[in-house]
């Protein structure tokens, strides 16, 4: 689909312009709207498409008439790397971004270099590549313009695709050598610019699919229509560790608008699942038809009897045998620094807590689906995917078609979070194709999506603190259990800080499927942590802001052991710029403010979180955020991105889990699984960024893991109430 | 099966479909009319909101049968253009993330703000509550109703 981005256009007239060779109809049609539209300051642009487009590489073409088209290579999940990534390359081939249009690229392993929404490392990963590519375009344009122009080439300049020769006053648009330009070698590398000469990155621009989004243009998975598409929706069993026995379909196979009842299994034997490949379900029934509303009736007639493969799992006891693990002692020890028994035994004070946390699931707002059209030897697919070329090798290995028949074409996701890493979906709608012979878009309903599993593990951690006569802390201990998986990270903060330190991990296997959940394990560790070290503040009498600061301060200048995974100075920064823009001061105790910071995904957030409580109803006024995150490419958009974090972290901290009793999830939609709402969320948030000229990293994950522990500090401060135990309000009672 | 008329965004159009069919999925998968969105089925997320002669309905949860003799409008029907006063709002303040929530939003925000053009903070957080953001989007999206009411 053809994005326009939107630039702050201005009211234009309005021109109805027609399609030739490759241009764009668009129109202006009078029909009649329901309200009378004020006169309107931004609408979507008109753009002038060319003629002749000129393929310049894989990522962008230009028209004669100077239109870029610039290709987005990652997946689309809300995080606005669409817009961003063409951002960087738009920068360096130096055009103006009102001339600029952007696509979704199609899975492309030749062309493209890690096609994944993952870890928020899209523009740092990407950085690079994105700025040689646009820079590389930009040189060959100019050696095509000094032979055209018969001068030499550095005599030449670019500002926003025109090309000028100060001395001879000629000027050309990258358009009129476009042409010429294709012929000439592209070279391996060549020089970028100075941050300090950017003129897009940096500046705020509007989501290239804003005007569409508004519009409810047809940009999902969900909203994928074919020629001759038929629907399908899968029945999976309502326990883990449960397994289809028998099936009969009579009655679905019989109601209005089915075609058939099939039945697959995405894991054949001799074939090797890749990681991307979790599924706690991989035989299923799939029910056909010709629209989503009569394949939903068909599927409730479906008689399907269900067997155990493997024991059912009750909540009660995952947190019971969490507990019993911890206190074992017999936990794998990841890391000691110094003597941790002794210094406890020498301490003046201890103070030890225990948190948790329960399973979460990720509940994009569009639930799975995917489009399949696989026949003898092809394979076409489209729909809303993570990690596209993981999908494309279950593909080859399950369906048994070669890469080269297989395409895969990403629509933009209502939704990531992680949930889309594991294309199962994906390889379900092909199956369900393939033994239809016929295009199918599968489609799951919110509770098929909700008690599919791959859930965010649930979590038990342990914290130890020791103290010195003088308050000094000189023992801190880390016993982390999950299910599965420890959620500790041994070689981050405070590791390096304190002389005595040791990590501890335990885990617990389950039939539960889990993945990675909007930052994996520190959308967790770092409520715990950050709300201990409050806690060790209180002991020592000291500031919650100095306390960290003064650990920063020794990891930096005399750090105990070398494996420390943080840059102390970075990290005390932003705790330093949130310090200052939230006016805290250690006489605001008692007015309901809490502190957090940490680091992960190679970017370092500091928060603080003004609450009210209502009784035990907490009503989060203000957070202020510091960040930093290199440069920043699209600053509005990057503050959307940790907003959302934030909205994200305090909703969960607050509200969801999924519980089990006998394996069946007893959470299945919205009614009974709390997300946090409208009313519920910070009133207000602001978002500084600290300004250098590092190389940037990512924004998708690093500003919900600290904000949970800043909202228990916060609650603490406001009604002298301890949270240990997540979801902090609703749903405490699911846990037992 | 029965055949409907349907008056959809000022339009008159012929569905066959069973009448127990939610509007939701008669404008999706009938009219092809793909704006408004299938999030949660029963009527928590907001995502398939609608207007039944101006007021928000949840498509998911109305069965088509109810629409007879009613004028239904849909995100797609706003404008042709972006130009509602919501749309152009939420354009200022670039409010989307994923984008899948917001159709919904503004539909839901649409008819409020034609009920009550002044609203207070509390009176737009109730009103929205009924539409989920999992992105999070809600300091924007309350931003931008306060924009709408100004520019309405």
């Amino acid at each position: 689909m053809i994005s326009k981005h939107s630039d702050n256009h201005r009211r234009q007239f309005l021109k109805v312009s027609a399609a030739a060779g490759g241009g764009l109809l668009f129109g202006f049609n009078f029909m009649a709207c329901e309200s009378k539209p004020a006169i309107a300051e931004f609408l979507p642009p008109e753009i002038q498409m060319p003629e002749v487009w000129n393929e310049m590489n894989g990522f962008l073409k230009i028209g004669e008439n100077g239109i870029v088209t610039i290709k987005s290579p990652n997946p689309e999940i809300g995080q606005n790397v669409k817009t961003a990534m063409p951002m960087i390359i738009a920068e360096e081939l130096d055009v103006d971004w009102a001339n600029v249009v952007v696509e979704q690229a199609p899975l492309d392993t030749e062309k493209y270099q890690r096609q994944i929404a993952g870890g928020s490392q899209s523009i740092r990963f990407g950085w690079k590549g994105l700025r040689q590519t646009g820079a590389k375009i930009r040189h060959i344009l100019l050696a095509a313009a000094a032979k055209k122009l018969d001068v030499p080439v550095d005599e030449l300049s670019t500002d926003n695709g025109i090309i000028t020769h100060a001395a001879s006053g000629q000027s050309l648009g990258y358009g009129e050598v476009a042409a010429d330009a294709v012929t000439i070698e592209i070279p391996e590398e060549v020089p970028v610019k100075d941050p300090k000469d950017f003129k897009i990155i940096g500046q705020s621009k509007k989501n290239v699919d804003g005007f569409d989004l508004v519009q409810g243009k047809p940009l999902f998975g969900l909203d994928i229509k074919k020629e001759g598409m038929l629907i399908a929706m899968i029945t999976h069993p309502p326990a883990f560790g449960m397994k289809i026995k028998s099936l009969d379909d009579s009655k679905a196979k019989g109601m209005p608008g089915i075609k058939d009842v099939v039945r697959i299994n995405v894991e054949p034997a001799g074939w090797n699942p890749q990681w991307s490949d979790v599924n706690a379900y991989p035989e299923l029934v799939a029910v056909v038809g010709n629209t989503t509303w009569e394949v939903m009736q068909a599927k409730k007639e479906l008689n399907i009897e269900w067997e155990a493969e493997s024991p059912a799992e009750n909540t009660a006891d995952h947190f019971t045998t969490l507990s019993e693990l911890i206190k074992s002692g017999k936990g794998e020890v990841a890391r000691h620094d110094g003597d941790v028994d002794k210094a406890f035994a020498d301490a003046e004070t201890i103070i030890e807590k225990t948190y948790t946390a329960p399973f979460l699931a990720h509940n994009t707002m569009e639930p799975m689906n995917f489009f399949a059209n696989v026949t003898a030897d092809k394979a076409e697919l489209e729909g809303p995917i993570q990690t596209p070329m993981f999908l494309e090798g279950t593909l080859e290995g399950v369906l048994g078609i070669p890469k080269e028949n297989i395409s895969i074409m990403m629509t933009r996701m209502g939704g990531g979070f992680g949930r889309r890493l594991y294309g199962h979906f994906g390889t379900e709608a092909a199956l369900i194709s393939q033994k239809m012979k016929a295009p199918i878009k599968l489609v799951y309903t919110r509770e098929d999506d909700m008690t599919q599993g791959t859930y965010r593990p649930a979590y038990m951690v342990t914290y130890k603190a020791g103290l010195d006569a003088d308050g000094k802390l000189t023992a801190f201990e880390i016993k982390g259990a999950g299910i599965p998986g420890s959620p500790v990270f041994a070689n981050r903060y405070p590791a390096g800080a304190v002389d005595n330190y040791r990590v501890e991990n335990f885990e617990l296997t389950t039939n539960i499927s889990t993945g990675a959940w909007r930052a994996p394990r520190s959308n967790f560790i770092a409520t715990a942590e950050q709300s201990f070290l409050d806690e060790i503040a209180e002991a020592a009498g000291k500031d919650p802001i100095d306390f960290r600061l003064e650990l920063f301060e020794k990891a930096k200048t005399n750090p105990v052991g070398e494996e420390n995974d943080y840059d102390a100075a970075r990290y005390a920064g932003v705790l330093e710029l949130v310090k200052e823009k939230s006016g805290w001061s250690p006489s605001g105790k008692g007015s309901g403010r809490g502190v957090s910071a940490y680091y992960c995904h190679n970017s370092y957030v500091a928060q603080v979180l003004d609450v009210e409580m209502d009784g035990d109803t907490p009503k989060v006024k203000k957070v202020h955020c510091a960040v930093d995150c290199g440069i920043v490419i699209n600053p509005d958009s990057a503050k959307n991105q940790i907003e959302g974090g934030i909205v994200d972290g305090i909703g969960h901290a607050l509200y969801s889990a999924i519980t089990f009793k006998n394996g069946v999830p007893q959470q299945s939609n919205f009614d009974t699984y709390k997300l946090i709402r409208h009313s519920e969320a910070p009133v207000a948030i602001e978002t500084h960024f600290v300004n250098n000229s590092i190389d940037p990293t990512g924004l998708g994950e690093p500003s919900l893991p600290p904000i949970g522990a800043a909202l228990a500090n916060a609650m603490y401060d406001a009604n002298g109430k301890r949270y240990y135990h997540q979801p902090f309000t609703e749903g405490r009672e699911l846990l037992g | 099966m029965a055949n409907l008329t349907l008056s959809v965004n000022g339009n008159s159009v012929n569905v066959d479909v069973d009448p127990n069919t939610p509007i939701l999925w008669v404008l999706r998968d009938h009219i092809n009319l793909v704006g408004t969105k299938f999030g949660c089925g029963i009527g928590q997320c907001g995502a398939c909101t609608i207007h039944l002669n101006g007021t928000a309905i949840r498509s998911c949860s109305v069965p088509v049968s109810s629409a007879d003799g009613k004028k239904i409008t849909t995100i797609e029907g706003l404008s042709d253009d972006a130009s509602h006063p919501v749309q152009q709002a939420w354009i200022a303040h670039d409010v989307p993330q994923c984008g899948y929530c917001q159709a919904g939003q503004i539909m839901t925000a649409a008819a409020f703000l034609s009920d009550n053009p002044s609203p207070s903070d509390s009176d737009i957080s109730e009103a929205m509550n009924g539409n989920i953001c999992r992105c999070g989007t809600y300091t924007r999206i309350h931003a931008a109703v306060k924009t709408a009411a100004k520019n309405s």
